[in-house]
């Protein structure tokens, strides 16, 4: 009953019916959408598969630079990730604050719940260190990303008021309070409200591939409970980096709106 | 109180002298687009010329605490901004902003019946108000503040001429007890003629010429 089923390659190959059958629907609805789906099949394919090597290649190295080097790597992407995201422009300060907040958020998060409450060893053991990092960054990068926009928008609808409040001689943290409070609180949300519904609506993607993998669904719900305080704490410490520093890179050293 | 030395802003603004005295009020009038506001606006500092000097008290605005100085010096836009809450919030939110302690319900609805608001109560939304309730409120707010230095712009340009003089003598009373300094901005001869001391006219971003009231 433990033992692990393996797809193989035959069978595998047998799930991309699905694909042939989305294609001919597309086809006869002639919605022209097949070579998108064509690419994503092959992307999604072809990065698995390079993903899968890579990973196996790193597990059996088991190096701390190479440990080291995948999370920077990761963290690069997310951060590109972000800057893509957002359509409005984002000034030069705010830019440096989201890597600061991306990279010092994540790194306390991930090494406080890789090494003390899962304590694994070494220190920078791929196999649990690289995907628990992966969920703490990918998390925190949409907290980011939501928090961002949304703090760049605030700003722009409520110019009026922050301005108002600057003539009264408010300081910019004080001018800025319900816009920052709304930011964290919006951009957290998402991720509380996902914790609502775990173990009821869904088995979060983590704990169903612990238990498809033959371990027991207790011990991959310790590790799915972990895994969400650990995120929430990382988004809760990258937003808070990203609040507390973020609305300052829309004043000047005057105290004055930047243009 | 101010002095003002080669300044520039932009293209909008290029005054070569202006010095505005303690204790007097200077009124600024001049057409639409002429920079009046903007001056005020450099006055409180909340945007930066570009050239020359603005001192205030015989400093250098650049190197004062902006903040403070916006609590010294402080500017009632023309259509001034109702924060969300009730009228008590809106009337005390510039005491909260300096740390002041806030001041008591009697001395607000007080307050409030001088400038022809007694029909208002502290607890009802001060958003729903009319354009020249809210221009009133907003001038109990900035008068609670109990400023140096008060930045007027059309205070009265949404009140009708009744509610008007009973604006402008709120804004005299205020004056005279303190020895308080009043710039204000006005398309109104007669407010200029009857308020200033001094009364400048601008123009496209100059000053034109400069009156002395006796």
């Amino acid at each position: 009953m433990n033992e692990i089923i393996e797809i193989g390659p035959l069978r595998l190959l047998s799930g991309y019916l699905f694909i042939l059958i989305l294609l001919a629907l597309v086809k006869n609805l002639e919605i022209k959408k097949e070579k998108e789906i064509i690419i994503a099949t092959a992307r999604m394919t072809l990065q698995l598969l390079a993903m899968g090597y890579i990973l196996v290649y790193i597990f059996d190295q088991s190096r701390f630079y190479i440990t080291l080097l995948v999370y920077a790597v990761m963290i690069f992407f997310a951060i590109r990730n972000i800057f893509g995201r957002i359509k409005a422009p984002i000034n030069k300060k705010l830019r440096h604050v989201i890597i600061l907040s991306m990279t010092m958020g994540t790194v306390i998060t991930a090494f406080y719940f890789l090494l003390l409450v899962i304590n694994i060893q070494p220190w920078y053991e791929p196999r649990y260190f690289i995907p628990i990092a992966g969920m703490i960054i990918g998390n925190s990068m949409t907290g980011i990303s939501l928090g961002v926009e949304r703090l760049i928008g605030e700003m722009k609808a409520k110019k009026n008021l922050v301005e108002g409040a600057l003539m009264l001689g408010a300081t910019p943290r004080d001018a800025t309070l319900n816009i920052v409070r709304d930011v964290f609180t919006s951009a957290v949300m998402p991720t509380i409200n996902s914790m609502v519904g775990m173990g009821i609506i869904f088995l979060p993607g983590m704990m169903t591939g612990q238990i498809l993998a033959g371990l027991s669904p207790l011990i991959a719900i310790e590790y799915q409970i972990a895994i969400m305080l650990a995120i929430l704490g990382s988004v809760s410490i990258t937003l808070f980096m990203l609040i507390r520093f973020g609305y300052l890179t829309f004043f000047n050293k005057w105290s004055q709106l930047e243009e | 109180m101010f002095k003002l030395n080669n300044v520039r802003y932009k293209n909008i603004i290029s005054i070569k002298e202006l010095s505005i005295e303690k204790g007097q009020t200077t009124c600024i009038v001049g057409e639409s687009g002429s920079g009046k506001t903007t001056l005020l606006k450099l006055l409180n500092h909340m945007i930066d010329y570009s050239e020359g000097t603005i001192s205030y008290r015989e400093t250098d605005l650049k190197s004062l605490n902006a903040v403070l100085h916006r609590r010294e010096v402080i500017l009632l836009p023309q259509a001034p901004v109702i924060f969300p809450g009730t009228v008590r919030d809106n009337l005390l939110i510039g005491l909260a902003f300096a740390g002041k302690e806030p001041v008591e319900d009697e001395r607000l609805l007080e307050e409030l019946k001088k400038v022809g608001l007694s029909h208002k109560t502290l607890v009802e939304d001060a958003e729903p108000l009319s354009g020249g309730e809210k221009q009133r409120l907003a001038l109990v707010r900035v008068l609670l503040m109990e400023p140096e230095v008060l930045l007027l712009d059309e205070p009265t340009s949404a009140l009708d001429d009744e509610r008007a003089e009973e604006i402008t003598a709120y804004i005299n009373d205020y004056l005279t007890t303190g020895g308080k300094t009043l710039v204000l901005v006005t398309h109104s001869k007669h407010l200029a003629g009857m308020m200033g001391r001094k009364i400048v006219t601008m123009s496209n971003g100059s000053i034109t010429s400069i009156a002395e009231v006796a």
